[in-house]
């Protein structure tokens, strides 16, 4: 039996071997030829229990964390979310893990934070500043989940002030902005970025 | 020249050192957790700090094109607080992460019982996790400290060359080169080395088995120190392949010991694809929010 193998078998068994396995999971796998982050996501679905004690697992798991793991760890939510035979879905259980991962200033871990489980379970007003962070940063918004679909007013007008703003110190104003301003002509704040 | 410094504590430096240090040719670098200058009371501060050099600083690191990793281990200062020893407890939980390159720094300080318990448990915890060890020789009593410390590695069951032994001078360089450990020099103002020095020594020792840092912390100290000793060689004769060595193959022959130097990654074009970005688009900006 391969570490991998070993790994997933042992932590559907005993649900704490997470922690063990977790951290060194990806240079195994990567020994062995499998994509280390499938394997850590993988790790976290095969965890037994019910959607409260699986949800505090991955919340330690990616509080245990370094970035790389923490990645994992928003990435696997999506997949965590969407329940099957042998497991619940964790619903909006784990956005506190998203939460945290907004207010660092690591591009990755906000960009992976804006996935389908951010548009999903985050309400408004910090999805709202999740977008603005992610354009402040230079995050491309196409990585942002469900941008036409959520994209409001008060979002248009968020954006519409941060070029304002920009325009008004002599900085270029990030190409993405148009992907929330554009196709609003209904609000006065559509109005030219140049 | 391109430089790997193995002992460098960037959270003590500033942007602007990396800016100068990418400049200078440093790609590469090892950042081990160390005492802060301000003694720590609890377990959660250690966590939070070792969070902080496996997390943001590679983060910020790789945003001026450098390649950070990290050594995770209780110092000897603080192995005398019996309020930071819980810390032993929480290293397996990080020894096993990818960015840690070495259990360290350890060794003695005042040389009391309980440092060398702990500096023991810890070449344990080295074993156990497959890593190298990165020990520093103390300031005080250094000739005596070092021979302990080359008793207690040969004691631990750690194979010598797993073992880099850190702060050696003229005095204690001659106990470390006989015992196969790896030996590392600091080059640093007033109380360390400096190049020329460092010079004399490796004509007096050769190449083998030597490393070069800066150690550049929170006190007077220069995180171009590396490149100064490249010159220095150069200057009395040491050819650019001998620079590469010192300053480049061997930091990398002994942190690849570990199995998570992702070596690939090392060659000269690493500033180029270090670079958190986004198809070309910098994130350097997210530093300023
Ligand atoms: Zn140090």
């Amino acid at each position: 039996m391969t570490w991998t193998e070993e790994a997933l078998r042992t932590v559907q068994e005993d649900a704490s071997h997470v922690h063990v396995a977790f951290p060194g999971a990806a240079r195994r796998a990567r020994a062995e030829g499998v994509d280390g982050e499938r394997l850590r996501i993988d790790l976290l679905l095969a965890l037994p229990g019910d959607a409260d004690a699986v949800a505090a697992l991955v919340q330690e798991v990616y509080e245990h964390g370094d970035s790389a793991e923490k990645l994992a760890v928003l990435r696997a939510l999506p997949e965590l979310d969407h329940p099957t035979d042998r497991r619940e879905a964790v619903g909006d259980r784990l956005l506190p893990v998203v939460r945290d991962a907004l207010r660092t200033n690591d591009t990755r871990l906000v960009a992976a934070a804006m996935g389908p489980y951010a548009r999903t379970h985050l309400e408004d007003t910090a999805w709202r500043q999740g977008v603005v962070k992610a354009l402040f940063t230079g995050i491309p918004l196409a990585m942002v989940d469900g941008l036409d679909a959520r994209r409001d007013d008060t979002l248009v007008r968020m954006v519409s002030d941060f070029a304002d703003e920009r325009r008004a110190a002599g900085r270029e104003v990030p190409a993405d902005a148009w992907l929330v301003l554009v196709d609003t002509p209904s609000t006065h704040h559509g109005r030219s970025l140049r | 020249m391109r430089i790997f410094d193995p002992h460098i504590h960037m959270t003590s430096r500033t942007t602007e050192d990396y800016e100068r240090m990418y400049s200078a040719g440093v790609r590469a670098l090892v950042e081990p957790s160390f005492w802060l200058g301000q003694p720590r009371t609890s377990v959660g501060t250690f966590c939070d700090y070792f969070d902080a050099i496996l997390g943001w600083e590679p983060f910020r690191a790789s945003q001026f094109g450098i390649a950070h990793f990290a050594t995770i281990g209780l110092n000897p200062k603080e192995a005398n607080d019996p309020r930071c020893r819980e810390v032993l407890d929480v290293l397996p939980r990080y020894l096993e992460k990818d960015r840690v390159v070495a259990v360290g720094e350890l060794g003695y300080d005042s040389m009391t019982p309980e440092e060398e318990e702990v500096f023991e448990a810890q070449l344990a915890l080295a074993v156990t996790h497959e890593l190298p060890a990165l020990v520093h020789t103390p300031h005080r009593d250094k000739l005596a400290g070092t021979r302990r410390t080359i008793d207690v590695v040969n004691a631990s069951g750690l194979e010598p060359g797993r073992v880099l032994v850190d702060h050696l001078n003229e005095v204690t360089v001659g106990e470390v080169a006989g015992s196969g450990c790896w030996m590392g020099f600091s080059i640093y103002p007033d109380t360390k080395m400096d190049p020329h020095r460092m010079v004399a020594i490796l004509k007096e020792y050769g190449l083998e088995r030597i490393v070069v840092n800066s150690a550049a912390d929170w006190g007077r100290s220069d995180p171009l120190l590396t490149l100064r000793t490249g010159e220095a060689m150069r200057a009395a004769g040491f050819s650019v392949d001998d620079v590469d060595r010192v300053l480049w193959r061997n930091p990398v022959e002994f942190y690849r010991q570990s199995g998570r130097l992702e070596i690939d990654d090392l060659d000269e074009t690493v500033g180029a694809v270090a670079g958190a970005t986004f198809e070309g688009n910098s994130v350097l900006r997210g530093s300023r929010d």
